[in-house]
């Protein structure tokens, strides 16, 4: 980390000068950033647990309430935690990605799969957001401030390739004013809902070049309805239920020729695949605050269940006096802490235009992996009573795993730790 | 406001002592393991950074720094790096000026803080762990009981740094057993005093450099005023938590002792004809300890930050100490086979860092910040 007298290398300006602001080792949030969390936090209290259950047992059910609410409340707070991008002009708050984190980690104490079935622009959104000109984020990411819900998701993977992205099949081929994609699609989350269920849009990315490897692939946008563009299969998860996870083919399917996000030339330079690299920095964070949310449900209940049964919890003494309980607990308690404060680093140097791209992998490695294994012991601790469905901790269990899958596997965040601490190339290190 | 940067103050301080861990302390620690001895020159010189006397306020000749728990975990890792037992040593009069600064009488600082000031090192040394299995500092076996005029000391301690050099040494009994960790006191005990005896010194697996000595507390009669902080005794929770504060800042030093070392080695080595960090199975395994290394040092900062500002650290302070006593000891573990056979061989120091690991589950109060 550096000290404030390297920002200056960093190409960062002097924040030292702004008000209340001192680049220094700390962990303690305003109040003003409490009170904003805590607004999250009861929304994620009255609104999402109350029909956690419901939407859970009901797959493929829509909370059209709770999407209206939070769809009107993101109107009125402008952009909200889900990846949404500022409007132009807007004067960022300052730790703005560390605040995301913060109020995901709330949302995702409520419910994981309700939170990503929040209306918006999603993935799809950020994408626009990180590689679209002006114009571009003008014109597609609007709708997302007015009239109805309306939701943006992200196609990257696909039924042969996942976590090697840069193995993707599908086509664009130019076609006079047009690119003609085709391909299928999977594991698209929102897909449904951002490509025939609202007035959204889906980001696909594609390869015009199929020789030119990574370089040739390229991010379209794809509007909702397009003709070849059809949800052909929603799945059926162990968890996050509440967020549809769509397969989508695209055959023949036609959009202007504008669509393209960014440049539609093909360089060596790995423009257009660093791009997809680049959002990865910035959603991994948030993957880990959902994570962290999931696990801190998982734990509050916990703690609250030993405190009705009177089991204590000894903080300070000895780890050789504790009972198993009180170690299992306390381990839960600070491997979530660990993966918090891992998190709100990443989140923390995005903000100061630092590359976060080990620390950003170090956090979602953590978190997805700790709260794994916090949310099983939440199970185990809570014996027959945490086996039940009559509970909501055998669901947190469920629903905190894709976190050590999606945005990211465990083993590729491994991977790409290992390449920045050994210094190696990803032909070097694969 | 969150921040996880350092400020240019510490960013020179960590600068300064690294290269000292770096360049004085490292080439120096299979020595002192083997042999346990630790150079004096090197104690003196590692005097002369002013880690002890900083501290101590301008009234006693010292140089008066503000004393931060964030800067202390930072001093306290980079020495650990170098190696454990030196850094134990070389910080060891901390465990009585620092009390002294924080809970002591005009009486007692007037009396013993000047020492510290010196131009040579002090020993000094504090007594708080005892010899048996389920030690803990919040019920103690030692006791101090009130007779007249003095307070009467038994007991048994065991683990305490350079007790045979030190004058004085800080003795933690308990006055009010039953009050857990506020019915703990300490005693500035002479080390002549009579009733009080020292064992050979003690054989350990690791930090072998350091002297450490079992004491024996035999109706060890010591005046009233003996007892830090007069009436007012000592917050014992917040020394115990500065203490952990530092032997877990200790614990990522050695850790990333080791992972560095265990990193170099696997760009280096060859199998298969090629390096073996090329291998998932040796990049993974330092991918993992890279990240523990970081999660285990904001655990310990944000328990430092805490007694900063004078806020209550017990709970952070073990969480950050018990974390870190795991993840140094996986780290080390790791590092040990990473290198394979190698590992095991002294010729390494991967091995040492591993045994020096084994002890944060079970040390404490042998540093402070």
């Amino acid at each position: 980390m550096p000290a404030a007298a390297e920002y200056a290398e960093q190409g960062i300006e002097d924040l030292s000068s702004a008000e209340g602001w001192f680049p220094m080792i700390d962990f303690e949030l305003e109040p003003q950033v409490l009170k904003q969390t805590g607004m999250y936090h009861m929304a994620a209290e009255q609104m999402m647990r109350p029909i956690s259950r419901e939407y859970d047992e009901n797959e493929h059910g829509e909370p059209l309430q709770f999407w209206e609410t939070m769809w009107t409340a993101s109107q009125s707070l402008g952009p909200a935690a889900e990846g949404k991008p500022a409007k132009e002009g807007d004067k960022s708050p300052r730790l703005r990605n560390l605040f995301t984190c913060l109020s995901v980690e709330e949302l995702c104490w409520g419910d994981a799969g309700l939170f990503l079935s929040i209306p918006g622009g999603g993935l799809g959104g950020a994408a626009v957001a990180a590689a679209g000109t002006p114009d571009q984020r003008e014109r597609f990411l609007k709708r997302f401030r007015e009239g109805k819900p309306k939701w943006g998701a992200m196609a990257i993977t696909e039924p042969s390739c996942g976590s090697d992205s840069a193995a993707i099949t599908t086509t664009a081929t130019r076609d006079g004013d047009h690119w003609v994609i085709n391909g299928t699609k999977i594991f698209c989350t929102a897909g449904h809902m951002a490509a025939q269920k609202s007035d959204g849009f889906v980001v696909v990315w594609a390869t015009v070049d199929r020789k030119a490897g990574r370089a040739g692939i390229k991010p379209f946008v794809v509007e909702h309805n397009t003709p070849g563009m059809t949800v052909v299969r929603v799945e059926d998860k162990m968890g996050i239920r509440a967020s549809d996870t769509a397969m989508i083919v695209f055959d023949n399917c036609r959009v202007p020729v504008d669509h393209i996000l960014g440049s539609a030339e093909v360089k060596n330079d790995g423009g257009g695949f660093r791009d997809v690299m680049a959002t990865f920095d910035a959603t991994r964070p948030i993957v880990a605050a959902m994570a962290i949310g999931v696990g801190r449900a998982a734990l509050d209940f916990v703690r609250d269940f030993l405190k009705d049964q009177k089991i204590p919890l000894r903080y300070g003494i000895s780890p050789r006096r504790l009972t198993v309980i009180e170690r299992d607990f306390m381990e839960m308690e600070v491997q979530l802490k660990a993966a918090r404060l891992l998190t709100w680093r990443a989140a923390w140097m995005l903000d100061l235009g630092m590359r976060n791209n080990l620390e950003a992998s170090m956090a979602k490695a953590k978190a997805g992996k700790a709260v794994t294994l916090i949310t099983q012991k939440a199970v185990e601790l809570m014996g027959p009573l945490g086996y039940s469905r009559n509970q909501l901790v055998e669901k947190w269990m469920r629903d905190a795993k894709i976190n050590d899958i999606f945005e990211g596997t465990q083993q590729i965040n491994l991977m790409i730790i290992a390449r920045r601490i050994l210094n190696y190339s990803s032909k070097e290190l694969n | 406001m969150i921040g996880f940067s350092l400020s240019d103050e510490q960013h020179m301080i960590r600068d300064t002592v690294a290269t000292f861990a770096t360049e004085e302390i490292r080439p120096a620690a299979r020595l002192a393991d083997e042999s346990g001895v630790i150079p004096s020159e090197l104690i003196a010189k590692a005097w002369e950074l002013g880690l002890v006397q900083g501290a101590i306020p301008e009234a006693y000749g010292g140089y008066g720094d503000t004393r931060s728990a964030v800067t202390g975990a930072i001093v306290a890792e980079e020495l650990a790096y170098g190696d454990l037992s030196v850094a134990l040593h070389a910080l060891a009069p901390r465990l009585l000026a620092f009390p002294l600064i924080e809970a002591g009488t005009e009486g007692q600082k007037d009396q013993l803080l000047k020492a510290f000031a010196a131009k040579q090192f002090v020993a000094a040394s504090a007594a708080m762990m005892e010899p048996r299995f389920d030690f803990d500092p919040s019920a103690m076996e030692t006791v101090a009981r009130r007779d007249g005029s003095s307070y009467v000391l038994n007991g048994a301690k065991c683990y305490v740094p350079l007790a045979q050099a030190a004058e004085t040494i800080l003795v933690y009994a308990a006055t009010a057993p039953e009050q857990s960790f506020t019915g703990v006191d300490a005693f500035l005990v002479s080390r002549n005093t009579s009733g009080l005896t020292l064992s050979a010194r003690e054989k350990n697996m690791g930090i072998k450099g350091l002297e450490t000595y079992e004491l024996t507390l035999r109706d060890c009669r010591v005046p009233a005023d003996a007892r830090l902080g007069g009436d007012k005794g000592i917050n014992f929770a917040r020394l115990l938590s500065e203490s952990r504060v530092a032997m877990a800042a200790m614990a990522v030093g050695v850790a990333r002792a080791a992972f560095d070392y265990a990193r170099d080695y696997a760009k280096e080595r060859k199998a298969f004809g090629v390096p073996i960090a090329t291998k998932q199975a040796i990049a993974f395994m330092l991918a993992e300890m890279a990240t523990e290394i970081d999660a285990t040092r904001l655990l310990v900062w944000e328990a430092a930050s805490r007694l900063d500002k004078s806020e209550d650290a017990l709970k952070e302070s073990s969480q950050a100490r018990n974390y870190a006593a795991q993840s140094s000891l996986m780290i080390a573990d790791n590092a040990v086979q990473a290198l394979g056979g190698h590992g095991y061989i002294r010729d390494h120091p991967v091995e040492m860092f591993l045994r020096n690991a084994r002890g944060f589950a079970i040390l404490e109060g042998l540093a402070i910040v």
